[in-house]
């Protein structure tokens, strides 16, 4: 599911989704109660958005109905009431494209190549794009994607290499144990000797120490060295003072931020890093691209999950009027109406 | 009446009045403090409210919490006076604390 489909016929849909937060997931259930079908993508692996990138496990007090839930039950219960409209989700993808074709659509284009024709679209791209946080290293810009890179598209890229990974969660072991045997060597670097990753990766971590295969290091990053993009060491600060590491290929983990990204180049007007919007039909001054969520801004905006929801069922409306033009709407409750239950696979 | 100094690296200092119950964070937001990012708005999920303690301190302030501990693995330059200060409640012990920002918020 995470890969583009590389060939180009795109996909033709009635609505594409952007970003698979809270608020884009519950815009497949108000366009799915009025039969609008949505393909929903996003750059992260999975569906939640900030709730299960950011706060998983945290409490959550103020959604209407539900005392207290989690981001992550949130988000699991979201995945579920949504479930009989069976949109499709591409996972792990940037939408970078979006242009208005002739015929009054819109064509979309992933940073994998997946390509869309869809009649509206739906930013729900939240406070942008998850992106990895990088190091506030003087000069490491021009070592990106030369040296250094903060996710691994290619193992090619770091055989024979000398390759200094940083961090102590999953990612950063993950990454250390794939690319050990590729690598020509391999040093973990992390603040502590400790490891926040799964324990069965922490252990095999350091058997390959105690087989002097890797290297651990304690201690943090405080300069990098090198010239005309290459880098050739970092400097670490461990408890014995500063000592270079040499390596050729820097990896650092340090989890995620969010940054507004491709939405900015797609002709929306903005109001700081917001798409503005209408309080009637949550659309932005492109007639069918519509903002939702936290992405959106409007006198009043509140970045809160039920205002978001509430944003989804006003932009359904105005979307079907541009999927089904000429037919009518009748107002219904999913309590008392069997096509709606019909639906819902609840009648 | 609880009162907090935040030293910036430069090292020019601030001191604000801080009420008990509210956070060290919420303290430095409040009154426009630069350097506190505090991007997740105090949740203990982005490690941009990082301060180092003053060293007369630590002991009234206590350490980092493990899941605090974790988080600060996602800050920059941490030492043994870390904290996140969304994470220090203030209280009356607390008056007159001393905390610097540090250079760089991841
Ligand atoms: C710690 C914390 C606690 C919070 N507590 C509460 C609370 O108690 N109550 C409350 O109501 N709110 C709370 N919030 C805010 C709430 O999480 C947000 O309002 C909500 O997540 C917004 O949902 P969204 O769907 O608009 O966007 P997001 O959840 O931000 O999701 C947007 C998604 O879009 C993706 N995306 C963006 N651009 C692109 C692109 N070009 N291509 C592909 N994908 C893209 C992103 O990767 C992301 O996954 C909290 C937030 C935080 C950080
Ligand atoms: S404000 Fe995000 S961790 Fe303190």
């Amino acid at each position: 599911m995470a890969e583009g489909n590389g060939t180009s016929t795109p996909i033709e849909t009635d609505a594409v989704i952007i970003g698979a937060g809270p608020c884009g997931l519950f815009a497949v259930f108000e366009l799915g109660l009025l039969d609008i079908k949505a393909h929903v993508i996003d750059i992260l692996d999975r569906p939640g958005g900030q709730c299960a990138e950011l706060y998983p496990e945290k409490p959550i007090y103020d959604i209407p109905g539900l005392p207290v839930v989690t981001g992550q039950g949130l988000t699991d219960s979201l995945m579920a009431q949504i479930k009989p409209f069976g949109a499709t989700f591409h996972y792990s993808q940037r939408v970078d494209q979006l242009a208005k074709l002739e015929d009054g659509r819109f064509r979309l284009k992933t940073d994998l190549g997946t390509e869309f024709i869809a009649k509206v679209v739906v930013v729900a791209a939240g406070g942008g794009s998850f992106t990895p946080k990088r190091p506030p290293l003087a000069g490491i810009e021009a070592y990106e994607g030369t040296s250094v890179f903060y996710s691994v598209r290619r193992m090619d890229d770091f055989r024979d290499k000398d390759v200094l990974v940083v961090g102590g969660g999953d990612s950063a072991l993950d990454w250390t144990l794939n690319l050990q045997p590729v690598a020509r060597s391999l040093t973990l670097l992390h603040r502590r000797d400790d490891f926040r990753g799964a324990p069965h990766s922490v252990e095999q971590m350091r058997a390959l120490v105690r087989d002097g295969k890797i290297a651990l290091l304690i201690g943090q990053m405080t300069a990098l060295k090198g010239g005309n993009a290459n880098l050739s060491a970092i400097t670490v600060k461990t408890k014995d003072g500063e000592t270079d590491v040499a390596a050729n290929r820097l990896l650092p983990f340090f989890g995620l931020t969010m940054k507004l990204g491709p939405v900015a180049d797609w002709g929306l007007n903005l109001n700081e890093n917001l798409v503005l919007v209408d309080t009637e039909k949550f659309e932005t001054n492109t007639p069918g691209i519509f903002a939702i969520g936290d992405i959106n801004w409007y006198p009043g905006k509140l970045k809160l999950i039920l205002s978001g929801f509430h944003e989804a069922a006003l932009m359904a409306q105005a979307a079907h009027k541009i999927v089904y033009p000429g037919k009518k709407l009748l107002f219904q409750y999913t309590t008392s109406s069997s096509s709606l239950q019909k639906k819902l696979g609840v009648s | 009446m609880v009162k907090i100094t935040y030293i910036q690296p430069d090292g020019s200092s601030q001191t604000v009045d801080a009420t008990a119950g509210m956070t060290v964070m919420e303290t430095a937001k409040k009154h426009m403090i630069d350097g506190i990012e505090a991007e997740c708005g105090g949740a203990c999920a982005c490690a941009t409210c990082h301060v180092y303690v003053d060293a007369a301190w630590r002991e009234k302030t206590g350490g980092p919490s493990d899941m605090e501990e974790d988080m600060l693995d996602f800050a920059f330059d941490v030492r043994p006076e870390s904290r996140l200060s969304c994470q220090i409640k203030v209280t009356d012990a607390l008056d007159g604390l001393i905390v610097r920002v540090p250079e760089k918020q991841f």
